[in-house]
């Protein structure tokens, strides 16, 4: 292998994974606020590519990511509200299935609505030929507003979390909830708000990579795959962690191309979903103390 | 302050307060002491409402908070310092303490907030040290002057807590007692819930005596410490 084809399957791994990490992110704000793994996340990631599609025939494109963006956002709110807020002391499986309840019925809905059609935005700059050529590797000009939004996602997300009230209401919540509620904090609306904010990562997610994957009703439920492994490998809850899983997942996938044929790539994901369930289940970068202490 | 009439909770079938009635009256300390398993804890949580009721009436500065939300009640000024710490351990000290002042916060109260951060400091100088260390890494007695800071922290009318000297040094414990005190001697109202009973009576004007979820005896402080059941069960005194 010569060090440009190298090169060329680095960045693709790392366009890839840093997709993952988006999704995987997702999974961690829901699991610190509530402690479950909501299933229905790769549903948002296709709620806010299609509805980006549908809008930017009567729109400009910026304005239809940001409504999709938004919509999606008000989705994951009514999600919350309708089959999560109401329930008392609910146990933690039984959250989680209601997930994979809501991850199957918005399939259903998202198929009645739309159709079984693949759909993508265009190309944000240039056409899916244009390839901008940095030291023998081209890349197409989507990769860098793939990395460059998701990179921004990620520090806009750090500074909510460590330096806005809000962001350290919502950490107080996560680290004990019966406490953050002593302090006159409701953890009800911070598990609404965790579902929002979710909502909206993913869709952004959906609509600025739908160029590159194409999206369809379903598929959510791949995305979903990916990013929970990633979750699970970065240690869940750990949202920078999961960033850099997630670019360990994308290259491993990238460079498995080249000794195993393509369709192979999903299958690595899955082996390593189950190795690390296996072998480490506090991920990568977890710890064993902080795993003991958890519900699952 | 605080009243008390024939408060009821359950966890499940299980019966654990019955019938209890009993008040706290603005700038006093009152205590309530018992064994392991007495319901004191259940106790407090039903009065912050972390625990729901299931019968009684529970009245907080005249207003009725009987099964109200636990945000709800803190923001009329009854607030808990909970059973073993529970700080925010992977935030800042000061973190933990501007969460707790977010009663204030909401009220667009900036500048008393500032304040209540001071007066917190002034009582306990060792958190303005720590102010940037993760709250996990305090020790136990710096945790438990964290959670007592925090919930100050919020200008409460009433603070309650939760076995505050549980596993701490002696020398500890008696720190902590003595802010208790000085709590009272500033004027605040102090309900106190403690294993450590001859601690407690020690500073407290009134106190209750709990046993399997029923008060036993009631009284002054020095009735009680002179009370001759309580001085065998609870102060380890032999009487003849």
């Amino acid at each position: 292998m010569n060090i440009e084809l190298f090169s060329q399957y680095l960045v693709a791994g790392l366009t890839y994974g840093i997709i993952y990490s988006i999704v995987a992110i997702g999974f961690n704000i829901i699991y610190n606020t509530t402690g479950i793994i909501n299933f229905a996340q790769g549903e948002f990631v296709m709620i806010g590519g299609m509805t980006a599609v549908t809008l930017y025939n009567f729109m400009p494109m910026p304005l239809a990511i940001a409504a999709a963006v938004i919509i999606t956002m008000i989705i994951g709110a009514l999600i919350e509200i309708v089959f999560i807020r109401w329930l008392v002391s609910p146990s933690v499986l039984r959250m989680i299935i209601i997930t994979i309840g809501i991850s199957i019925i918005t399939r259903e809905i998202a198929l009645h609505v739309w159709d079984e059609k693949v759909r993508a935005l265009p190309y944000f700059t240039g056409t899916a030929v244009t390839s901008i050529s940095i030291g023998g590797v081209h890349i197409s000009p989507q990769v860098i507003w793939v990395v460059g939004i998701c990179t921004l996602v990620v520090l806009v997300l750090n500074f909510f979390f460590s330096y806005t009230l809000l962001g350290k209401q919502m950490r107080a919540c996560s680290s004990n909830r019966n406490a953050a509620r002593l302090c006159g904090i409701s953890a009800k609306n911070m598990v609404t708000l965790s579902f929002v904010l979710s909502a909206g990562i993913g869709a952004l997610a959906g609509c600025i990579v739908s160029p590159i994957t194409y999206v369809q009703y379903d598929s959510g439920t791949g995305l979903a795959i990916k990013g929970f492994t990633v979750a699970v490998l970065g240690g869940l809850g750990n949202s920078m962690a999961a960033v850099a899983a997630g670019i360990i997942l994308g290259v491993l996938e990238s460079f498995s191309i080249w000794i195993m044929p393509t369709a192979f790539k999903d299958a690595i994901s899955i082996s390593i979903l189950l190795l690390i369930l296996f072998v480490r289940p506090g991920g990568i970068f977890g710890n064993k103390e902080a795993l003991s202490l958890k519900e699952f | 302050m605080l009243k008390i009439k024939n408060l009821e909770t359950s966890y499940g079938k299980l019966k654990v307060l019955r019938r209890i009635s009993m008040h706290v009256s603005p700038g006093e300390i009152v205590t309530i002491i018992g064994a392991n398993g007495a319901g004191k804890t259940t106790l407090l949580n039903t009065i912050s409402g972390l625990v729901p009721a299931a019968s009684g009436e529970i009245q907080f500065s005249k207003e009725n908070i009987f099964n109200l939300s636990t945000e709800k009640i803190v923001f009329m000024g009854c607030s808990l310092v909970p059973e073993g710490r529970q700080v925010f351990a992977a935030m800042s000290v000061k973190e933990n303490l501007l969460l707790g002042g977010y009663v204030l916060h909401k009220r667009k109260q900036k500048k008393i907030l500032d304040q209540e951060m001071e007066k917190v400091f002034e009582l306990f100088p060792i958190l303005k040290e720590r102010e940037k260390q993760f709250a996990g890494t305090l020790s136990g007695g710096e945790q438990q002057m964290l959670a007592i800071g925090r919930s100050l922290m919020a200008k409460p009318k009433m603070i309650m807590m939760d076995e505050p000297s549980m596993g701490l040094a002696p020398l500890i414990v008696k720190d902590i007692f003595r802010v208790v005190r000085g709590l009272r001697d500033a004027g605040n109202t102090v309900l106190l819930v403690e294993q450590n009973a001859k601690a407690a009576l020690g500073i407290a004007d009134r106190g209750y005596v709990l046993e399997t979820g029923r008060i036993i005896v009631q009284g002054p402080s020095e009735d009680l410490l002179a009370n001759k059941d309580v001085q065998r069960a609870y102060l380890g005194r032999e009487v003849e």
